[in-house]
């Protein structure tokens, strides 16, 4: 593989051995989570061992046994939070980020500063009020808390990203639509929407990955009944101490639905937060 | 012409927004719309909460002493200034910030730069490299804690030998590895969508004109990348700054406080304190502190848009 490629004399290290060590690299950064992997599948007793072990017999035990212990109504409430607060995210998003970008009018970057400056709040800050908010109006350890937080959480970083990608529409086809006599929503939906699709797309895969791993709102407001899975491992470590196989498994079936759309989606990712962020 | 701050210039070729130059009242109400249902719902999300804290604060309020709560002006603000505690979760949040953002920055850099090229196995390795973003961070936080940084069966002690208890012998900088680990990878995209906008010829007659790749590198490609540099940076204080996942699953800000940063102490003081009033001048406190940080962050953002707005 070295041999091969000879052409350019001036390097000393050839393509094959950066290859080499971007593998390497790329291996050693994600070994914890190949162990992960590999731990999911052990018996409690090879997982506990010294020196770790890296052959033995796999079984599906661990994730029958997350399974039995009420895993899945958590990944239900985080399906439910996640999907509902993206759409949520997209029906205030869409509509904001056409006003920002294609119909600006006096005000809009104090308004597109104002929704950057949110970001900037320490969620810290707000947790006490949302607490006692919430306590008040009954929606302590409650899905819906969740999904109009995590709207608002994501709300501001999405505009920003759709804007850039309304930015990108080209400016005869809006006006030829207007000149066309097209209504607002008509040249949103007909012109605009499907020029900008894909960075929807990328900008909702964000949302996703944000309220899917969302930690401090779900631990602090939530409990068994709309704890989402973050909140599960939380609690399996605190009620039964440490089982490592099975607290891997746990941690594998939680963070897989994100992984594999992320994966499935990674052009998108790196696409949407480019734009989202530069143009 | 809208008040963009991007400069005037930037506008009139690439919008149409030069013929809404003299917006009449009722046009540009109608202009404004679309963007009030997101913009009333986020005053009313993140705004109101935060005035209730600032009320919060200026009273004497704890949960466990029943008909307590009275106003106290700014006794509770005296009091976080003189508590050594606050000032040291103040630091270890500086730190833990300046330090996760600098180096999942310069490893971002460097593994988007090993991916910016053909090689055998390219997307495979985008995708490993990518995963570490896409799991929880309290998997992640737990998978170190145990796998990784346990004194008996870890890892580490495997490969480096001794019996060190990472978690209480280096609580911070622990902590800190788990978030550099689970941020890099965000950087990385970042910086990689920016290696890959970078226009071909440029790169190409650079090579022909006899630049060696050192020189390409911190004459094209570090002033394009730029930009990219310094979102990567904002978005990623941002969430670094609020890290809370990591400390609470792997050291409980302990041995001591040695590991608490402002978001779990304040956390502590509010849910196991139940001082809902010196927990809220905290809270107030810190977004004060943020905001003047923040101030030059965005106006640095701005510059960069504007600069961008006016080459394109």
């Amino acid at each position: 593989m070295t041999t091969a490629i000879q052409r350019k004399p001036k390097r000393k290290l050839g393509p094959g051995a950066l290859t080499a060590a971007t593998w390497i690299v790329a291996i050693l950064f994600v070994f914890p989570l190949i162990w992960m992997v590999l731990t999911a599948f052990k018996q409690e007793s090879d997982a506990f061992t010294d020196p770790p072990k890296l052959f033995f017999t796999p079984t599906l035990d661990q994730f029958a046994g997350v399974i039995e212990r009420g895993f899945l109504p958590y990944l239900g409430n985080s399906a439910f939070v996640t999907v509902l607060s993206t759409l949520l995210v997209l029906l205030f998003g869409v509509p904001a980020a056409y006003a920002l970008s294609l119909a600006p009018v006096k005000g809009t970057s104090n308004a597109l500063g104002f929704f950057l400056s949110t970001k900037m709040l320490p969620i810290v800050a707000a947790i006490i009020p949302l607490y006692v908010i919430s306590q008040n109006v009954q929606l302590l350890d409650n899905v819906w808390a969740l999904v109009i937080l995590y709207t608002a959480m994501n709300l501001p970083l999405a505009i920003w990203m759709m804007r850039s990608f309304f930015l990108e529409v080209p400016t005869e086809m809006i006006e030829a639509a207007r000149v066309d006599g097209a209504s607002l929503p008509t040249l949103l939906y007909k012109v605009i929407l499907p020029v900008v699709a894909p960075g929807i797309a990328a900008t909702a895969l964000i949302c996703v990955i944000f309220s899917w791993t969302e930690f401090f709102y779900a631990v602090n407001l939530t409990a068994a009944r709309a704890g989402t899975v973050p909140v599960f491992l939380v609690g399996f470590i605190t009620s039964e101490g440490l089982y490592w196989a099975q607290l891997s498994a746990a941690a594998l079936l939680a963070s897989l639905p994100v992984m594999i759309v992320g994966w499935i989606a990674q052009n998108h990712l790196v696409r949407g937060l480019s734009m989202g962020a530069v143009k | 012409m809208s008040t963009l701050s991007a400069p005037a210039r930037s506008a009139p070729s690439k919008t149409s927004t030069g013929k809404a130059a003299k917006p009449r009242t009722s046009g540009s109400w109608k202009r404004r719309l679309p963007l009030m249902p997101a913009l009333i719902f986020t005053i009313a999300v993140t705004q109101l909460p935060f005035l209730l804290t600032v009320f919060y604060s200026f009273q004497s309020w704890n949960l466990v002493r029943p008909g307590s709560r009275h106003f106290v002006g700014f006794g509770n603000y005296l009091d976080v200034f003189a508590d050594s505690q606050f000032r040291g979760a103040m630091l270890n949040t500086v730190v833990l910030t300046i330090v996760c953002v600098f180096i999942s920055l310069v490893l971002g850099l460097a593994f988007a730069l090993l991916l910016d090229r053909k090689f055998l196995g390219r997307g495979v390795v985008r995708t490993l490299l990518i995963t570490p973003f896409l799991i929880l961070p309290a998997a992640g936080a737990l998978l170190w804690k145990t796998t990784m940084f346990h004194p008996r069966f870890g890892l580490l002690n495997f490969v480096f030998g001794g019996d060190t208890d990472w978690l209480s012998a280096f609580p911070l900088a622990s902590v800190m590895a788990q978030i550099i680990w689970q941020w890099t990878p965000f950087m990385m995209l970042l910086i990689l969508a920016g290696l890959q906008s970078q226009p071909k010829e440029v790169l190409e007659a650079a090579s022909v004109d006899g630049a060696g790749r050192v020189r390409t590198f911190t004459a094209i490609t570090l002033p394009h990348l730029s930009r990219y540099l310094q979102l990567a940076t904002l978005l990623g204080a941002i969430y670094i700054v609020n890290s809370f996942d990591a400390i609470f699953l792997m050291t409980q800000g302990g041995p001591g406080t040695a590991s608490t940063n402002l978001p779990y102490y304040i956390y502590q003081r509010a849910f196991e304190g139940f001082d809902i009033g010196q927990s809220s001048a905290m809270g107030v406190i810190v977004v004060i502190l943020t905001m003047i940080v923040a101030t030059f962050a965005l106006r640095l953002m701005f510059r960069t848009f504007a600069v961008s707005g006016g080459v394109k």
